[in-house]
C-alpha cells in the first residue's frame, strides 16, 4: 500500500469518515460542472427536495454543445439550446456560478479552471468528465463522475470512494526535438496499455516531467484517464506555483506565501512508498500518432503500422478489429497517410502553448492546407482565443488555410455541428480515437501532437516534424 | 432501498475487450435533459455495422430479447465518464453485468444505479459467453452473497470490490442518504482544509 505520496496525503486531508460500506467519503474541494452530464443531477436534487450544500465550490461553463461557429441564440439546433438553458436554470436556482459563451470566461470546463487559478495543489476536484484527471498537473486529485455522483456531490460535496493504488510513473531525460508532452503520452499509454491502469492513480515524475511548463502537464496528466487510470498528478513545484501566481482566484498576499509553503509540504516525500514504479527515457519518446480504435495503439511516425503477433493472443481480436476499422494493413507505414480533416483543440491540446506549437509549424513550412483537406482550429477558452489573438496567431492560421472558430470542445467529441463525414480521417490533437468518437460512425481519428497535426494538414499527409527545416 | 443479493435471469452476450461509452451510446444521443428513450440507441452504430456486414449484434438477435444480464469481457466501459452508457443498458433491461474488468468511473456509475458489475477471469468470462450463445435460453445467476456466478453446469468465481459488494448486500447502494447524513463531518473536514482557511496555520 503506498504511503507518504502526494496522493495519501491529499485524500487522508479530505477523508470525512468511513462509511458503513468500508468505503471513504471524500470531501471535493472543486466540483466543475458542464451541460451534458448535470441535467440529470439536478433533476434528482430536486426529486429529492434536497439543495446544493456548498455552492460556492462549484463552477460550472457550457463547452461540449457550443457550436463554434454560429452561436447566436437560440441555437440552431434545438437539443442543444434545450441543454444550455437547463444549466441556466440550474445553476441560477442554486447559486452556482456560470462561464457563459461570451463573458470571457467560458471555455472547456478543463482550461478555464486552471486559467483562472481555481485549480490549486493540494485540492479534490471533480467533474462529470472523464478528463477531470488534467487538474492533477496541479498536484490536485481530480477525478471523473458519473452523473449519480455529480448529484451526490451537489447534495453533499462528497463522494463515496475507494481508495486507489499509486503507481509512479518516472520519465528522466531531454525530448528530442519536435517531440512534446503529447508524444510523450501516447508513448506511455502504448507501454503500459488502455486498461495498464485501472486501479491506480499515476503520479508522473522525473527530470522530463518536471522539466514541462504547467500546460504540457496538464496535456500529460489529461490523457492518464486513457490508460485506466482515474487520475494522474505531477507534485507541485516552482513551475506550479510560477503558473498560479496573480491569476483571478490564486491566493493573494499573506496567503499566498503560506499557500506556497503548505504546498510544497504536500509533495511525496523522498522516501514515499509506491505500489508499483515504471521507468521511461525521454530518449526513447519519438513523435507518436494512433493507428487504431484505442489511444495505446500508436506508433512512432516513422514505424509501420505494428503485426498482429506483436500483441498477445487476448489482445488479437481487438486488433484486427481496429486494421478492419482504420482500413489499414499491419506493416503499412504510418508516414504518408493521407488525411482529410485537421482538428486542433480540446482539453488535451487547446491552450495558448499549443497553438504556438502549431502555427510556428505553419510558418517554417510555408505552404497551406491543400484544397481536400479541411483544417480548423478550436481554442480551448474564450481567454485562448482572445491571447491568440493578440499575438497574431489567428492570422497565421488562416493565411495557411485553417478555419479560426469559437472556443469549445468541437470535433473532439462532436456534440456540436463540427463532425467528420461518412469514413474521412482525421488528425486530431484530442484524446480519443474510438469507433465514431469525431462524429461519423465510420469516422477514423488518428491522434497526434499540435505540431504534427499542423503539419500533416499543410503535407495533406501524415509527415515527421523532424524532418521539417 | 434494495437490497441486491442474486439476480438470475437469461443473458446477453457483448465480445470485446475496451468497449468504450462512445460505442455503447454515440455522442449525438447525449444531447437530452433525461435519461429516458437511451435504452432503444444502445450499441447504435456497432449494431449499424454489423448490419451492414450482413451480421447481427447480440442487441439486435431475437434469441437475446428480454435477457437480463450483459457478458463482456475485459476494461468494459472505458473512455468518456457519461452514465448515459449504463443508463442505456439498463433502459434496454440489463439489471446486472458480468465482465473481466471495467473501467472504473463506469463502474462507479453502474454501483450508484443498483446495476451489480461483477468480475470474473478472463477464461470463464468466455466460457459464460460461450454457454449463452450456444443456449440462449440458459438462466445465469449472479450470486453476490456466494460471490459465484452459476449457469447450468458451469458455477465461477464472481468478485465484487469489499465495499461495493456491502452497498449492494446491505441495500445501500445509493451512497446518497449516507453522504448527507454526513453534512456536519464534511463541514467539520471542510474548516480543517487549508485553502478554505486561508492557508492559515
Amino acid at each position: 500500500m503506498s504511503a507518504r505520496t502526494l496522493f495519501d496525503h491529499v485524500w487522508n486531508r479530505h477523508r470525512v469518515r468511513t462509511l458503513p460500506s468500508g468505503q471513504d467519503q471524500l470531501f471535493i474541494g472543486l466540483h466543475l460542472i458542464h451541460e451534458v452530464t448535470s441535467p440529470q443531477a439536478f433533476a434528482w436534487l430536486r426529486e429529492r427536495g434536497l439543495t446544493v450544500a456548498f455552492p460556492e465550490r462549484s463552477v460550472a461553463t457550457v463547452d461540449h454543445i457550443v457550436p463554434t461557429e454560429d452561436q447566436s441564440r437560440p441555437y440552431a439546433d434545438g437539443l442543444a439550446e434545450d441543454m444550455l438553458q437547463a444549466i441556466e436554470r440550474n445553476t441560477r436556482e442554486t447559486g452556482i456560478r456560470l462561464f457563459q459563451p461570451g463573458s470571457g470566461k467560458q471555455g472547456v470546463v478543463h482550461i478555464i479552471a486552471p486559467e483562472q487559478g481555481l485549480t490549486q495543489p493540494g485540492m479534490t476536484v471533480a467533474c462529470g468528465d472523464s478528463h477531470t484527471a488534467t487538474h492533477g498537473a496541479f498536484g490536485a486529485i481530480a477525478f471523473g463522475i458519473g452523473t449519480s455522483q455529480v448529484r451526490d456531490v451537489l447534495a453533499s460535496q462528497t463522494l463515496a470512494m475507494g481508495r486507489m493504488k499509486v503507481r509512479k510513473v518516472q520519465i528522466d531525460g531531454k525530448l528530442g526535438q519536435g517531440v512534446f508532452a503529447k508524444d510523450l503520452i501516447l508513448h506511455v499509454l502504448r507501454r503500459l496499455t488502455a486498461k495498464g491502469g485501472v486501479g491506480f492513480a499515476y503520479e508522473f515524475a522525473g527530470s522530463t516531467i518536471h522539466g514541462l511548463s504547467m500546460e504540457e502537464r496538464m496535456t500529460v496528466c489529461n490523457m492518464a484517464i486513457e490508460g485506466g487510470a482515474r487520475c494522474g498528478y505531477v507534485n507541485p513545484d516552482q513551475v506550479t506555483f510560477d503558473y498560479l501566481k496573480g491569476r483571478e482566484h490564486a491566493p493573494k498576499g499573506v496567503d499566498w506565501e503560506r499557500a506556497v509553503a503548505w504546498w510544497r509540504s504536500i509533495a511525496s516525500a523522498p522516501d514515499a512508498v509506491y505500489d508499483d514504479v515504471v521507468a521511461f527515457k525521454a530518449e526513447d519518446i519519438a513523435p507518436t500518432v494512433t493507428w487504431g480504435i484505442s489511444p495505446d495503439q500508436g506508433v512512432a511516425v516513422n514505424e509501420n503500422i505494428p503485426a498482429a503477433e506483436s500483441f498477445p493472443v487476448s489482445e488479437r481480436p481487438g486488433i484486427a478489429e481496429a486494421y478492419a476499422y482504420m482500413g489499414f494493413t499491419p506493416g503499412q507505414p504510418m508516414a504518408g497517410t493521407a488525411i482529410d480533416v485537421a482538428f486542433i483543440g480540446s482539453c488535451t491540446n487547446g491552450r495558448i502553448s499549443d497553438l504556438r506549437a502549431a502555427a510556428a509549424i505553419l510558418t517554417r513550412h510555408g505552404g497551406t492546407v491543400p484544397a481536400r483537406v479541411k483544417a480548423f482550429v478550436v481554442p480551448g477558452s474564450e481567454a485562448v482565443k482572445k491571447a491568440a489573438e493578440a499575438e497574431g496567431l489567428h492570422e497565421v492560421f488562416r493565411k495557411h488555410g485553417f478555419e479560426w472558430r469559437e472556443a469549445g470542445c468541437s470535433m473532439c467529441l462532436a456534440m456540436n455541428p463540427d463532425k467528420l463525414v461518412g469514413k474521412q480521417i482525421s488528425i486530431s490533437t484530442s484524446n480519443r480515437n474510438f469507433k465514431g468518437r469525431q462524429g461519423s460512425p465510420e469516422g477514423r481519428t488518428l491522434l497526434a501532437s499540435p505540431a504534427m497535426v499542423a503539419l500533416a494538414a499543410v503535407e495533406g499527409r501524415v509527415t515527421d516534424v523532424r524532418g521539417l527545416k | 432501498m434494495t437490497i441486491i443479493t442474486t439476480l438470475s435471469a437469461r443473458a446477453i452476450p457483448v465480445r470485446g475487450n475496451d468497449i468504450d461509452t462512445d460505442r455503447i451510446i454515440p455522442a449525438r444521443f447525449l444531447r437530452c435533459v433525461t435519461f429516458d428513450g437511451l435504452g432503444a440507441h444502445a450499441f447504435e452504430d456497432d449494431r449499424a455495422q454489423l448490419k451492414a456486414q450482413g451480421k447481427l449484434h447480440a442487441f439486435d438477435d431475437p434469441r437475446f430479447v428480454g435477457a437480463g444480464i450483459l457478458i463482456a469481457n475485459s476494461n468494459f466501459g472505458c473512455g468518456s465518464s457519461r452514465e448515459h452508457a449504463p443508463q442505456a443498458i439498463a433502459k434496454w433491461g440489463v439489471k446486472a453485468i458480468i465482465a473481466v474488468s471495467y473501467s472504473e468511473i463506469f463502474f462507479g456509475n453502474c454501483v450508484a444505479m443498483g446495476v451489480p458489475a461483477l468480475r470474473v477471469a478472463v477464461a470463464d468470462a468466455d466460457a459464460l459467453q460461450s454457454a449463452v450463445e450456444a443456449n440462449p435460453s440458459l438462466i445465469v445467476t449472479a450470486d453476490l452473497h456466494a460471490q459465484q456466478v452459476r449457469a447450468g453446469a458451469l458455477t465461477v468465481a464472481a468478485t465484487l470490490p469489499d465495499g461495493p459488494r456491502q452497498q449492494f448486500l446491505t441495500g445501500a447502494w445509493d451512497a446518497l442518504g449516507q453522504l448527507v447524513e454526513g453534512l456536519p463531518a464534511v463541514r467539520a473536514t471542510a474548516a480543517g482544509l487549508p485553502y478554505l482557511r486561508g492557508f492559515a496555520a
